[in-house]
């Protein structure tokens, strides 16, 4: 007789922000798989209309602590490529620094802090810190570093306040920004360490197939803009996006899901960036990736933290390289007079592509905003993924197969509300 | 007055009682005695640690959520032992408060003396305000803490 069991996890640990998830199991049978979202752009959406052009960056900062800049650059791009701006060449430079700022912080968090613990065999990384503190001390150093570079460049680590519409208010002298080589340098060191110490966890071995979704651009690895290019041959300008994805909205959560429009699944994020834009890694960061057992594509979810670790080491090589080209512009930002009609724009954040769409009258008043975050981009492929990961361990028990789709929703990285920080407590009543 | 006793008020201050703890610090900011630094921050483990890196007492304060009512005020004196948090094995974030106490506990970077002091919350939705009862807490800690930083002695109160 075949018998039913239900996996809940009501908060999953280690995920940014509030997550559940739900496998229904009659026998060796997946009855159900769901991942539940609580998400904040809808309000932001809300929130939006009815204010300036100029007031989005500062807005949509707020959505995420862990991808600040992320929203802030998908924004401005949307709203400048609108009033047809082009920002001068430091300017572009500078976001870019900025942006790889956020993508050595915000890897090197999950793949200490969150992701580590579970190829290690621990609870948390507190225990992790416990058993090998040289690695977390590494993590949170390098991290550290990201911080650095977001506080010069963004004037504030947690919600930058110096980005805006046409630039920034004021920007780091030459000066200023030679400060951060030598703390990029160790940065990269232990980035290299990173990879070769991920390299040697233990992989379930995994490939997804659905279409791989990332920015890419002619002479770089696309962080702060780029087009978009899909596994299946798909290249699109921002603008085009709507035509090929669409959101559905979920009874069971806030969240909106994208799908290919006519149903097909797709990824965004390291894997889709790496095996899409390879050959735009640094020279160091593809020796590091090919001295790791990494090919060209990869598309195992659970390596996913090698490849993360791999970017780690172009963010802080393409840091370096931006920091040694970098000439003061002549001011920091450039004029942008509102324009009626919808602006589009997308970068590369942390954990995949975001879109921005705004829609402006002639005063540069918002009239509609239109968010699309990369883990409701995600979802449906981390719940197809989920299931066939069940399927295929149904032998193994509650708590080692609740560990086991933890991790699974954990190589996506999900970002799924980090916008409530309260404390939740258990207080023993006498 | 020591110099080296820092306040820093956790939350997000677009999510309703969440707020809590930056609102605190933002009232205590020009109040309290030199020498003592006040600052606002989120619960990213290496700002915070970094945080309070160079400090011998640190007052953390944040909203908590446990089923009490609104406004209550809890008080955990975290230099000697974890605070009672579900956070630890469900976090609802990355890394929570508890969570980065007890990783930089495991890291030896624990500053002598730490006091973390909760307001219980009642609504977090997106855009929200303080609800009264937690804006009243939030009034009564203010003086509690310039009071227990005026007496020197923010672990020694009980």
């Amino acid at each position: 007789m075949a018998k039913r069991r239900t996996i809940v996890t009501d908060y999953l640990a280690r995920v940014e922000g509030e997550g559940a998830m739900t496998v229904k199991l009659d026998g060796d049978e997946v009855e159900h798989v769901e991942l539940r979202i609580f998400e904040p752009p809808r309000f932001f959406e809300a929130f939006l209309r009815g204010r300036s052009y100029l007031e989005p960056p500062d807005i949509t900062a707020r959505i995420c602590g862990i991808c600040p800049v992320a929203y802030q650059t998908s924004s401005v791009n949307a709203i400048e490529s609108l009033c047809g701006v082009e920002v001068p060449e430091p300017i572009r430079m500078l976001r870019r620094l900025l942006y790889a700022g956020e993508w050595i912080e915000s890897h090197a968090l999950h793949v200490y802090m969150l992701h580590a613990p579970d190829f290690l065999g621990y609870e948390s990384a507190i225990e992790l810190a416990r058993d090998a503190p040289a690695a977390v001390e590494r993590g949170l150093a390098l991290k550290r570093v990201g911080n650095d570079v977001m506080t010069l460049v963004g004037g504030r680590e947690i919600h930058p306040i110096n980005v805006r519409v046409g630039g920034f208010y004021r920007v780091p002298t030459k000066r200023e920004l030679r400060t951060l080589v030598e703390p990029l340098e160790r940065a990269r060191e232990a980035a290299l360490e990173t990879v070769r110490w991920t390299a040697g966890f233990d992989f379930h071995e995994r490939t997804v197939e659905c279409d791989l979704v990332a920015l890419t651009e002619p002479d770089a690895y696309a962080i702060e803009n780029g087009r978009i290019v899909s596994s299946a041959g798909l290249d699109l300008s921002p603008a085009e996006y709507e035509e090929h994805f669409e959101e559905l909205h979920v009874e069971r959560s806030n969240a909106l899901q994208s799908q290919l429009r006519g149903g097909g699944r797709y990824l965004t994020g390291p894997l889709a960036r790496y095996s899409l834009s390879f050959d735009k890694l640094s020279p160091l960061a593809r020796a590091a990736a090919a001295k790791a057992g990494l090919g060209e594509t990869c598309r195992d979810p659970f390596r996913s933290i090698v490849v993360r670790s791999v970017e780690l080491v172009h963010a802080c090589d393409e840091s370096l390289r931006l920091i040694e080209a970098y000439e003061e512009p002549d001011a920091p930002s450039v004029p942008v007079e509102p324009v009626a009609g919808t602006g589009y724009g997308v970068s590369e954040a942390p954990r995949g592509l975001l879109y921005h769409r705004y829609r402006l009258d002639a005063e540069g008043t918002i009239l509609e905003a239109k968010i699309v975050p990369p883990t409701s981009q995600n979802q449906l492929a981390i719940e197809d993924d989920l299931r066939d990961v069940v399927a295929r361990n149904t032998r193994l028990d509650d708590d080692t197969l609740r560990g086991l789709c933890e991790q699974t929703i954990r190589n996506y990285d999900p970002c799924i509300s980090c916008a409530t920080h309260f404390l939740e407590l258990d207080v023993e009543r006498r | 007055m020591n110099g080296h006793t820092v306040v820093i008020g956790v939350g997000n201050a677009l999510r309703g009682d969440d707020a809590a703890g930056v609102e605190v610090v933002e009232r205590l900011n020009g109040r309290v005695p030199p020498g003592v630094v006040v600052a606002a921050c989120d619960e990213e483990p290496s700002r915070l640690i970094e945080a309070w890196a160079d400090a011998d007492a640190v007052v953390l304060v944040d909203t908590v959520a446990s089923g009490e009512r609104a406004g209550t005020l809890h008080r955990f004196d975290a230099g000697e032992t974890p605070i009672p948090a579900r956070t630890l094995r469900s976090s609802t974030h990355a890394i929570g408060l508890a969570e980065t106490i007890e990783l930089a506990r495991a890291l030896g970077k624990l500053p002598a003396r730490l006091v973390v002091y909760g307001i219980e919350g009642a609504a977090f939705e997106s855009g929200a305000s303080l609800t009264p009862a937690v804006e009243d807490a939030v009034g009564k800690l203010v003086d509690t803490i310039l009071g227990d930083l005026e007496r020197e002695t923010c672990t020694s109160a009980r």
